[in-house]
C-alpha cells in the first residue's frame, strides 16, 4: 500500500518518498537489525574463530601469525586422535543401526496402535530428549556399575542407543501422521499378504523418516560428550572426549583443526537429514 | 448383463462397534451377477461398513456373507474374489502408473511379461495408456481415479466395490465419469457395487439401489420404482424432492382410499394394500401443475399464494402457501426461452395434481 502511494505521487521530495515500515517489515527496523546482528555474532563468532584459528601458524594460538594447513596435517597424523575418531565412527554406526531399527518400530507402533496408558508411555519415551544429559549420564554409569559391566566401547554404544532411539521414533512417527491407511488396505485387497504389504507399501512410505532419523542418531552419537565421558572406560576414548583431553593440556591449532573436521561432518549430515525431511514433506503435500 | 445368478448373498448381517453402536442392522439381500448395485444413504448410515465387510476389512458381528458360492467368514481381503476402488483412490505414491496397475499381479506371482501385457490392457480400458510412466503426483484427481479403477479391474474380480468413487471430483467431471463407469461396467460385465450418498449418482448409474438409514436397509428397488413408489417417508424424502403432509385415512371406497389432511382437505387416491390411521401424504414437486384458472375437478386442487421463487435455468422452484399455512413446493420446467418469470411473488394460483400421483405412506 505504502509503495502505491509513492508511485502515485512522484513529485514528492526523495526524503519523504521512503515510506515508514509496516508492522510486519521487521527487517527494515534499525533496532531489530541491531538485535539480529548481535545474535548472529553471539552465536557464530566463536565457531568462526575456532575455524579461522585452525589455520593459524602459531603454537600458542593466541594471536594471528599467518595461514597454514600444517595443523590439519598434524591432526591427521596424530595416532591417538585417529584411533579416537575411528572408535567414534564405529560407535556411531552401531548406535545408528540399532537405534534406527528400534526407533522406527516404535514410531510405527505409536502411530498404529492404541493401548492402555499410551499417553504416559509416550511421555516416558520423550524423557531422554528432555532430561538433562548429566542426569542420563549418571544414571547410565550407576546402572552399569550395579550390573558390574566393565565400562568401555560396549557401554558407550548402549548408552548412545538409549538416548538416540526416541529421536528416531519421533521423526518416524511424524512422518507416519501423513500416511493414508487405505494404501495398506488397497495392497491387501489386491492380493498382497501382510508382510508383502509392509515391505511394498508401508516401509517405502516410512523411508524418508527412517533415513532422517538415522542421520540424526548418527550425529547425536558422533558428537556426544557428557554421556560418553561417564560411560567410557580406559582405552575407549572417543573423538570428542579426546579433544577435551587435548584442550586440558593446551589449546593448539591442532585441536581447532580436529574440531573443525567434526563440525563439518555433523553439519553435512544434519543438512542431508533436513533436506531429506523437507523433500519428503513436499512430496506428501503434492500427493 | 443380469442373468439372474446370485453373486453376493448377505444374510442377517449385523455389525456392532462396542456395545452401543450398530452400524449395520440385519442386512438381508442378494446381488445378481452383472448388476450395477448401489448402496445409498446419508453419511453414517452403515453403507461403507457394509461395503468394507464385503471387501473383508471388517467382519460381521453376526450373519453370513457369501460371494460366488463361497462363505466369506475367515477369508482375508487378499483371498476374496472382489477388488475395491477406494474413496481416496489409494494409488501408491512411490510407484509409476504402470507399476501401480501391475501391483496386484506381481504380488501374486503372475509372470512379468503377462503382468506387463495385462497392465497395458487395463490402462487402455480406462484410457490411461499414455500415462503409464507417470508418477501419481503428476496426475490429476480424475486420472488417479482411472489408475485405481485399472488397478482393481486388472485382477479380473467377480465383483468390483467402489467406495464413493466420484465424491472428490468436480461436478462436470463427475457427470462424465458416471456415464463412463456405466459404459465400463457394461463392457467388462463385472458386478459393480457402489457406495454413494449422492442420489443422482445412484439413480443415473445403478440397476438397483438399496437405501439405508441408521444401519437398516429401508428399500431395495430399481431407480424408477424407488423414485415413484418409495415405501416410507424416509425414502420418499431422501430420494429427490418431495412434498410431505401429515394426514389420516378417512375411509375406503373400492380400490380407492379417502385421505384427509388439515391443509389439503379430503380427496380419494388409488391405493392397493392396507392403510389406516395416521399416514404421510406425499406428492413430487414436478407432478404439480400451476394454473391461473380453476383446473378440472378430477384433479386434486388447492389455492395458494407464491411466497418464494428459485430459478435454476432448466427449471424453477416455486413455493406456495395456502390459507391454512401449508407450504407446497412446485417444480416448473422452463420449456420456452424467455427471461421474464411466469409467476411473481404474491400471485394467487391454483395448484393441482392427478390423484394417482399421490403417495400414501404408512411408515
Amino acid at each position: 500500500m505504502a509503495t502505491d502511494i509513492a508511485v502515485q505521487t512522484p513529485a514528492l521530495p526523495a526524503a519523504r518518498r521512503k515510506p515508514r515500515p509496516t508492522p510486519l517489515e521487521y527487517g527494515r527496523k534499525r533496532w531489530l537489525q541491531a538485535v539480529m546482528i548481535f545474535n548472529f555474532v553471539f552465536l557464530y563468532f566463536p565457531i568462526v574463530t575456532l575455524i579461522a584459528f585452525s589455520f593459524n601458524d602459531s603454537k600458542r594460538n593466541v594471536t594471528w601469525q599467518g595461514f597454514t594447513l600444517k595443523y590439519y596435517d598434524q591432526a591427521f597424523h596424530n595416532q591417538g586422535l585417529q584411533e579416537a575418531f575411528a572408535r567414534s565412527i564405529v560407535i556411531a554406526l552401531c548406535s545408528t543401526v540399532v537405534s534406527t531399527a528400534i526407533g522406527a518400530m516404535l514410531g510405527l507402533a505409536l502411530y498404529r496402535y492404541r493401548f492402555p496408558l499410551k499417553g504416559p508411555f509416550e511421555g516416558l519415551l520423550y524423557l531422554p530428549i528432555v532430561i538433562p544429559e548429566i542426569c542420563m549420564a549418571m544414571a547410565m554409569r550407576s546402572f552399569f556399575g550395579q550390573l558390574d559391566v566393565p565400562l568401555g566401547i560396549t557401554t558407550i554404544t548402549i548408552s548412545h542407543i538409549a538416548f538416540s532411539f526416541p529421536f528416531v521414533a519421533v521423526v518416524v512417527r511424524s512422518r507416519m501422521s501423513g500416511f493414508d491407511e487405505s494404501l495398506e488396505e488397497a495392497s491387501r485387497d489386491l492380493g498382497a499378504s501382510p508382510s508383502q504389504t509392509f515391505f511394498n507399501v508401508t516401509l517405502p512410505y516410512m523411508m524418508p523418516g527412517i533415513i532422517a532419523g538415522a542421520l540424526l542418531a548418527f550425529t547425536l552419537s558422533l558428537d556426544d560428550f557428557v554421556i560418553t565421558f561417564f560411560t567410557s572406560g580406559p582405552g575407549s576414548t572417543t573423538f570428542p572426549v579426546k579433544i577435551y583431553s587435548m584442550v586440558r593440556q593446551s589449546v593448539t591449532p591442532e585441536v581447532n583443526a580436529a574440531s573443525t573436521v567434526l563440525i563439518v561432518l555433523t553439519l553435512t549430515v544434519t543438512i542431508v537429514a533436513m533436506w531429506i525431511q523437507s523433500r519428503s514433506g513436499n512430496k506428501s503435500i503434492a500427493s | 448383463m443380469n442373468n439372474g445368478k446370485t453373486i453376493i448373498s448377505i444374510r442377517n448381517v449385523y455389525k456392532r462397534f462396542g456395545n452401543s453402536v450398530t452400524a449395520v442392522d440385519n442386512a438381508n439381500f442378494e446381488i445378481a451377477e452383472g448388476e450395477f448395485f448401489a448402496l445409498l444413504g446419508p453419511s453414517g448410515c452403515g453403507k461403507t461398513t457394509l461395503l468394507r465387510m464385503l471387501a473383508g476389512f471388517e467382519n460381521p458381528s453376526d450373519g453370513e456373507i457369501v460371494i460366488d458360492g463361497q462363505v466369506m467368514e475367515g477369508v482375508d481381503p487378499d483371498k476374496r474374489p472382489v477388488n475395491m476402488v477406494f474413496q481416496s483412490y489409494a494409488v501408491f505414491p512411490h510407484m509409476s502408473v504402470e507399476r501401480n496397475v501391475g501391483y496386484g499381479l506381481r504380488v501374486t506371482g503372475v509372470p512379468a511379461d503377462e503382468t506387463k501385457r495385462r497392465a497395458k490392457e487395463a490402462l487402455e480400458l480406462v484410457k490411461m495408456d499414455r500415462f503409464a510412466e507417470r508418477m501419481p503426483s503428476q496426475l490429476s484427481g480424475g486420472q488417479r481415479q482411472r489408475v485405481a479403477l485399472a488397478r482393481a479391474l486388472v485382477k479380473r474380480p467377480k465383483v468390483l466395490l467402489l467406495d464413493e468413487p466420484l465424491s472428490a471430483l468436480d461436478a462436470k467431471l463427475r457427470e462424465a465419469m458416471q456415464l463412463e463407469l456405466v459404459r465400463l461396467q457394461q463392457s467388462v460385465g463385472i458386478t459393480f457395487v457402489i457406495v454413494t450418498h449422492d442420489q443422482d449418482e445412484a439413480l443415473s448409474m445403478a440397476n438397483r439401489i438399496a437405501v439405508m438409514e441408521s444401519g437398516k436397509v429401508r428399500q431395495i428397488a430399481p431407480p424408477a420404482e424407488l423414485y415413484e413408489y418409495p415405501n416410507s417417508k424416509f425414502v420418499a424424502d431422501f430420494i429427490g424432492k418431495m412434498n410431505l403432509f401429515e394426514g389420516k385415512v378417512a375411509g375406503v371406497d373400492g380400490n380407492q382410499i379417502v385421505v384427509e389432511s388439515r391443509g389439503l382437505g379430503r380427496f380419494s387416491v388409488p391405493h392397493s394394500g392396507a392403510a389406516q390411521g395416521e399416514v404421510g401424504i406425499a406428492v413430487r414437486p414436478e407432478k404439480i401443475r400451476l394454473d391461473r384458472d380453476k383446473p378440472p375437478s378430477d384433479r386434486v386442487c388447492l389455492r395458494g399464494r407464491v411466497t418464494e421463487l428459485a430459478y435454476y435455468g432448466d427449471e424453477s422452484n416455486v413455493f406456495l402457501e395456502n390459507e391454512t399455512g401449508v407450504t407446497v413446493n412446485v417444480n416448473v420446467a422452463n420449456e420456452a426461452r424467455k427471461t421474464a418469470a411466469a409467476f411473481v411473488i404474491g400471485d394467487e394460483l391454483w395448484l393441482s395434481w392427478n390423484p394417482a400421483d399421490t403417495l400414501v405412506l404408512t411408515e
